[in-house]
């Protein structure tokens, strides 16, 4: 434990870093002391002014991602976030786009943490459509291979993806199957 | 009071109805049941039916909430000629769900031709049935298509192959709303990707009975499936019938499901069940027997019964002969049961068939379509009874 640097009795609770013309000073001292040399002013700060100056000085959305996802509607079809609220389906297809970072937490918390299509895909789609699916779909396999820590399959799939994007053919035995 | 069930209905309004160019009558698929409730198929002891739906939507159309009705006409207009022109092998036929009456609503929700969902929106809208009812297509349902695709006992890789060709056929003629990263696009988030949902209808009178069917219900919630009623939410009290399907359709292969069910949920859930059935044969004879008694005497001597009342005592019909067919049990009870089953079905015995008919053919909308009027609810218990006696009763 800290002692007090003034009155070198109490136990120091109250750690005063002081920044002036380039120097940095400590002082570290007891509540009482700290009161009588006008430091401390309050000991307990109720728990909504801690959150609302936190708040204060977050950074607003539109700050951070420029427009809001909250205040637009879908060119599309005029979907907005506040009928999906109400409504829980979707205005287009387009809007799984165009909402992807509010809808992306409840897809994830729908499907069971999974976010990548796994599974059929239409016999029309084009090849690199087809190409970037399979992509996805091994990053999603490693994921889960190391969650589940099993890096025999994670190095394997590791070594599938760098051949992916090497652009070299995998054969069936490669994929497992 | 008199109320003979009539073979063919007469006063119900006719749905817009097409069988190619032969218009037909839904009586005429109302007065018997669907194959797939038929009680044969693999497991069909406990396994009463499998069932898989794929959810689509168009690419370059709003979702149907979003759309207008003209929108909604084109959708359904251009689904419907696909739909029609599908090779199936079968003959397949068309209903306007939005023109049809409520009891012919009623009637297919009844017999999973339909939705609930789908009987009660608005708009225009329809559905696609093969005959035999193996396959179904929703039109403007919650997505633009939902095709569904059902077989008796457990069969759902059968389902699946069958449902994949389908899709395969009707993907030729048209491009359904895809994307690389989510898959298959639907108004509702929870059917994103594979848009399908595997489901199999399960008898689980014996785990009821033994009190441990929250056994099963953690079995279910463990491994990430909902439970419903056969017939709808609530149902399954009555019935014993359950039905359990996966939830999760995104980041998990068509094939995974199916065999995650195949391989484990299915055979787990039937072995539970036929550890109770074992347990009611060897420690529980009296509860087992008095069961079974009861919904005999009830059965065949009530004058007036719900369709709730209904569901229940048959189901502990269904329990009787399938234990006297699967395990060989000669209780008491089963012997009469087996006995008065030699009198009606001509020496064949009470079959599942006609258990399951009863089932089916007494609920609300069956019964007054048979019938061909509508019917008070004292009415219709008292046709129910009468049909239910008929059946049981040599002599009735």
């Amino acid at each position: 434990m800290m002692q007090c640097q003034i009155c070198n009795k109490k136990t120091a609770t109250i750690h005063l870093t002081e920044i002036a013309e380039g120097l940095r000073t400590e002082m570290h001292m007891c509540e009482q002391c700290a009161i009588e040399q006008g430091i401390a002013a309050k000991s307990q700060v109720s728990i909504n002014e801690l959150l609302s100056s936190l708040l204060a000085v977050q950074p607003s959305d539109d700050e951070l991602f420029g427009p809001s996802e909250q205040k637009i509607s879908c060119p599309h079809c005029g979907f907005t976030l506040d009928q999906f609220r109400k409504e829980g389906v979707l205005g287009c297809p387009y809007d799984y786009e165009l909402f992807e970072k509010s809808l992306l937490p409840l897809i994830e918390r729908a499907h069971n943490g999974k976010t990548n299509h796994s599974g059929k895909v239409p016999s029309k789609t084009p090849q690199d459509m087809k190409k970037q699916i399979e992509h996805l779909n091994l990053h999603q396999q490693l994921e889960t291979a190391v969650r589940n820590e099993d890096y025999e399959r994670a190095a394997k799939l590791r070594d599938k993806i760098k051949q992916f994007e090497n652009g070299r053919k995998i054969t069936p035995s490669e994929t497992g199957g | 009071m008199y109320l003979a069930p009539r073979s063919s209905g007469v006063a119900v309004p006719e749905s817009d109805f097409t069988w190619g160019c032969i218009s037909m009558k839904l009586t005429d698929i109302s007065n018997d049941i669907n194959e797939w409730f038929s009680g044969a198929g693999p497991l069909a002891d406990i396994v009463v039916s499998s069932r898989i739906r794929l959810a689509r939507n168009l690419a370059g159309h709003k979702f149907l909430g979003h759309c207008s009705t003209a929108e909604k006409k084109e959708i359904l207009e251009k689904l419907k000629n696909v739909l029609m022109s599908l090779e199936l092998g079968d003959k397949i036929f068309y209903i306007s769900v939005d023109k049809t009456s409520v009891l012919n609503r009623d009637f297919l929700v009844e017999r999973h031709l339909i939705s609930r969902h789908h009987a009660l929106s608005k708009g225009p809208r329809g559905v696609v049935i093969a005959q035999g009812e193996f396959f179904t297509a929703m039109i403007n349902e919650e997505d633009h298509l939902r095709l569904q695709v059902l077989k008796a006992g457990c069969q759902l890789s059968e389902c699946a192959k069958q449902i994949n060709h389908i899709d395969d056929m009707i993907e030729q003629q048209v491009s359904f709303a895809f994307s690389p990263r989510y898959g298959y696009l639907t108004a509702c988030p929870t059917n994103l990707g594979t848009g399908i949902r595997c489901s199999v209808m399960l008898h689980l009178p014996a785990m009821k009975m033994t009190g441990q069917i929250e056994k099963f219900f953690n079995a279910a919630r463990n491994m990430g499936l909902a439970v419903r009623g056969l017939f709808g939410e609530g149902t399954e009290a009555a019935s014993d019938l359950y039905q359990i399907s996966n939830q999760v359709t995104l980041g998990v292969s068509e094939k995974t499901i199916v065999s995650g069910f195949e391989k484990t949920t299915i055979p787990e859930i039937v072995e539970y069940e036929n550890a109770a059935r074992n347990e009611l044969l060897s420690k529980q004879t009296a509860t087992l027997d008095d069961k079974i008694s009861r919904a005999m005497a009830l059965l065949q001597n009530a004058h007036l019964i719900s369709s709730h009342e209904a569901l229940l005592l048959l189901s502990h019909l269904r329990l009787g002969i399938n234990m006297h067919r699967h395990m060989g049990a000669t209780t008491p009870a089963i012997k009469r049961l087996c006995a008065l089953a030699r009198t009606t079905d001509k020496d064949k015995g009470l079959s599942i068939a006609t258990i399951n008919r009863l089932f089916m053919l007494t609920l609300p909308a069956h019964l007054q379509l048979n019938y061909g009027k509508l019917l008070d609810s004292t009415h219709r218990d008292a046709l129910r009874a009468q049909i239910i006696r008929s059946a049981l009763n040599q002599d009735t």
